[in-house]
């Protein structure tokens, strides 16, 4: 029961799209790898969630138009 | 009210009136072709449920630190807005139909009729249907509730938003009697999609230990680019889908 209310829980937030989702788990861990060394890291996270929207995006759409 | 708190109110008004409407649709399938008694139970015992896991759920959420619960928050937030902006994209460049609930009412109207129906007392099958409507879709209510309340500390404002967009859903309904096909549910998901990417980025870089250019200045700023860069992939899609037709035909 425990893991299938993990896996749901999973489905309700990640849906369909895991690799979009590790990458935002990824950007998410370098912004705040870079911010420890007190570089700026605002810009990674914004840039990253946009260019693995659109990557999501063509990929569903290439599926959708075959 | 701060441009946040503003924020808050209208991303939790908005995504709470595309969910309060799709469940509106499925009670009203259910009273209408079967026992509005038992679909009403339903659905208020739906809504209690709902009510009690914010209640659980929000105080808890709140006793996490600041940093932590905002990197936990932003990462779901993003992750979830990320999924509606996704649909919202898809939906708008024609690549998938989009959200009809005179079709949705249609069909679940069809299947209540199916269904052998007793003269009079309860209806178990109009009970589970609406119950199961509610929970379904206001747990993603709830959701947002619970994500944008906590990292504000306005988990109270955030439920109350919730209430007061299910209660004028529910109002439009019963005054027009009929699923409410004209509300302009597409263009709300969008709007609710780049709100929740934005709330989600800019917490998450928050919970991340970076600061943002300008504090929570740099809030409207990226939800500006996130509308416009999303408004210019429904037409980059809009044009690869017109290409690939042209070709075929």
């Amino acid at each position: 029961m425990t893991l299938a209310f993990v896996r749901g829980a999973c489905e309700f937030v990640v849906g369909d799209d895991w690799p979009t989702a590790l990458g935002i788990v990824l950007a998410l861990a370098a912004t705040s790898l870079i911010a420890a060394f007190d570089v700026a890291a605002w810009w990674l996270t914004p840039f990253a969630a946009l260019a693995l929207l659109r990557w999501s995006l063509l990929r569903r759409a290439r599926s959708l138009l075959r | 009210m701060s441009s946040a708190q503003l924020s808050l109110v209208v991303s939790v008004f908005l995504a709470s009136a595309v969910e309060a409407v799709e469940a509106l649709t499925i009670v009203l399938a259910v009273g209408v072709t079967r026992r509005w008694s038992s679909a009403l139970l339903g659905a208020g015992v739906g809504l209690v449920a709902l009510a009690l896991l914010t209640v659980i759920l929000g105080p808890a959420l709140v006793l996490l630190p600041i940093a932590a619960l905002r990197l936990l928050v932003g990462a779901l937030l993003l992750l979830f807005g990320l999924q509606w902006l996704r649909k919202a994209i898809l939906r708008a460049a024609g690549l998938l139909a989009r959200h009809d609930e005179l079709a949705a009412f249609t069909r679940e109207s069809r299947s209540a009729e199916a269904i052998s129906l007793r003269a009079e007392g309860f209806d178990g099958y109009s009970f589970a249907v609406a119950l199961k409507g509610v929970l379904l879709e206001g747990i993603e209510v709830i959701f947002i509730v619970l994500t944008f309340g906590s990292s504000q500390h306005r988990v109270t404002l955030a439920a109350l938003s919730a209430l007061a967009s299910v209660l004028v859903v529910t109002a439009i309904g019963v005054a027009a009697r009929a699923p409410l096909a004209r509300v302009p549910e597409n263009a709300m998901k969008f709007v609710v999609g780049v709100l929740l990417t934005s709330f989600g980025t800019f917490w998450g870089v928050e919970g991340a230990g970076a600061s943002w250019p300008g504090g929570e200045g740099a809030l409207p700023v990226l939800v500006l680019a996130i509308g416009s860069c999303s408004l210019a992939l429904v037409g980059e899609l809009r044009h690869r889908s017109a290409r690939i037709a042209a070709r075929v035909a």
